[in-house]
């Protein structure tokens, strides 16, 4: 440390430049934050093992992709998480730690940092349809000591998806495998998906393995912003089956 | 502001100038507290520890790992084997024992009903409600009115399969036909037949309404399930008619609304959720809330 009344040393003086010349010093920020930034950010695009090799993720459907919009519309994410982190705690109340595989297709990812309601990472299959409609009306209908709004507007709006093609397209060039049949047949899927099984329900499944199409509204012929909503939660964390997945290939 | 700074100290803070002066403004100097600055100082020195004892430093095809070899994956599994090791004499006793064993033998029954108590609390309140008092069309669990049995058996097998999950094939299933929307039924039978099920368990029926009518069309469409007093039958799910406890509600609208939509509530199969100690352990719990047969 150095006392100022004594001579200062050179490095003191030379730091001058940069109190003294505001552009100099936002430069220098810049040059600061970006070797932060390279340093930790850079290497998770590289190394291998940030991404798990795991079976059964796919991209959202149209129908789970454009309820993923409405999620990050109605800013779901400012009180829920989508992040089980490697926790005992965690573990057990929301059951296995999320992998960074199960949000590879996310862009931008639904981690969240504040929970103000509970994680939703695994709410897939947890609850039923019924019960989401429920609660998104009112939550405190099921939940009577719940703080979260009411979304009634979700299941009177009919769901927008003139333009899911073109988001899937964009998605696509991020990195996103939607191949060139799917973002053409977006529209009919996301109808196909949200009605019971109808003749197009092989193909839409062949397409999207595993995603289940049903009335998710129980009101035919009507799809709703709920509903689009619903077949997204549904789909959170069931990707991946963690009876087959192998925990210590992937100790990093 | 000067060049070359005169560094006077100043008389009272006995600190000099850092030479600035702005319309004969003069700022101090004044050095940062030396607990400050030591404090700084060891914290760069504790981050030159960390990179070394866990894994930090990113290199071409993988990281340092860190001289402690932690990591939060291991560390995680190592934290529930802990668990394990606490729990697993006991869940490994409930696993073993029948569900009618561990009613009867208090050690496991308290055992049975903490855990299930727990698990109830993250997994069936959001439906059933904290205190397991239900909600509209969620079934209140503390009474002795069942829905697909309130035999430890039963409540064991809807915990497993769940009700009309389509995910489990041997799922509890039955499907209320939906008379109004597909049109079977008229609305003046619809709005006859709630007055009549009302009737049923004594409570009031509107003015000039149609009994006569009510209770054929009863005949008909809904005592093949609900039984002809309206008694239900657990074994297709259909609920008790002629009782006062009611799954949406005993009011009027409420009941046309059912007759017009039919369906059922939904209850998802846990088996793929939770373990096999965990299940058995709520259906004791819900089993002992109170209306357990």
């Amino acid at each position: 440390m150095t006392h100022p009344t004594t001579h200062s040393p050179s490095l003191w003086q030379r730091h001058q430049i940069f109190e003294k010349n505001s552009i100099i010093l936002v430069i220098g920020i810049l040059i600061a934050i970006s070797i932060g930034g390279l340093v930790e950010v850079l290497p998770l695009f590289y190394l291998k093992s940030t991404i798990e090799q795991v079976d059964g993720i796919r991209p959202l459907t149209p129908l789970e992709l454009t309820g993923r919009d409405i999620y990050v519309r109605e800013g779901c994410y400012n009180c829920h998480s989508q992040m089980i982190r490697p926790l005992r705690d965690e573990v057990e109340r929301y059951g296995h730690y999320s992998l960074a595989a199960e949000s590879m297709y996310d862009h931008p990812f639904q981690w969240g940092s504040k929970r103000t309601g509970p994680d939703l990472a695994r709410v897939g299959g947890k609850y039923s349809d019924d019960w989401h409609r429920d609660h998104l009306r009112n939550p405190r209908s099921v939940v009577p000591a719940s703080i979260m709004p009411a979304y009634p507007w979700l299941e009177q709006n009919l769901v927008d998806i003139s333009h899911v093609g073109d988001n899937m397209a964009v998605l696509a060039v991020e990195g996103v495998p939607y191949t060139q049949e799917m973002i053409q047949s977006a529209m009919s899927d996301a109808k196909t998906q949200g009605s019971a099984d109808d003749a197009s329900t092989p193909a839409f499944t062949k397409r999207y393995p595993k995603a289940i199409s049903r009335d998710l509204g129980g009101n035919v012929g009507r799809l709703t912003e709920a509903d689009a909503l619903i077949s997204y939660l549904q789909l959170l964390g069931t990707q991946v089956d963690f009876k087959l997945y192998d925990d210590k290939a992937n100790i990093r | 502001m000067q060049d070359n700074p005169a560094k006077k100290a100043d008389e009272k803070s006995r600190y000099g100038t850092t030479g600035h002066e702005w319309d004969g403004i003069q700022e101090l100097n004044t050095p940062l507290p030396r607990w400050w600055l030591w404090t700084w100082y060891a914290c760069i020195l504790w981050a030159f520890g960390y990179w070394i004892a866990y894994p930090a430093i990113p290199l071409v095809s993988s990281f340092t790992k860190g001289a402690l070899g932690w990591s939060s994956r291991e560390a995680v599994v190592a934290d529930i084997a802990g668990l394990q090791t606490l729990r697993g004499p006991m869940t490994a006793k409930i696993e073993a024992a029948s569900l009618t064993d561990i009613e009867n033998t208090p050690e496991l029954l308290s055992f049975a009903r903490a855990q299930g108590s727990a698990a109830f609390a993250v997994n069936c309140s959001p439906c059933h409600g904290a205190g397991a008092q239900g909600a509209k069309g969620y079934p209140n669990l503390n009474d002795d009115d069942w829905l697909w049995g309130g035999s430890l058996d039963a409540i064991h097998t809807t915990l497993q399969h769940g009700i009309r999950w389509d995910a489990d094939k041997d799922t509890r299933s039955s499907m209320m036909p939906a008379f109004g929307k597909d049109g079977t039924l008229k609305p003046n039978e619809i709005s006859a037949t709630a007055d009549y099920v009302r009737s049923l368990s004594g409570l009031s029926t509107e003015k000039g309404a149609d009994l006569a009518l009510g209770q054929s069309v009863f005949a008909a469409n809904c005592a093949a399930c609900h039984g002809d007093n309206g008694e239900g039958n657990q074994d297709v799910g259909a609920p008790k008619l002629n009782d006062k406890v009611w799954l949406y509600g005993p009011d009027k609208a409420l009941i046309m609304e059912r007759i017009t939509v039919g369906g059922g509530g939904v209850m998802p199969a846990w088996s793929a959720r939770l373990d096999v100690p965990t299940i058995k352990s709520l259906a004791v719990y819900v089993h002992t809330l109170g209306g357990g047969q």
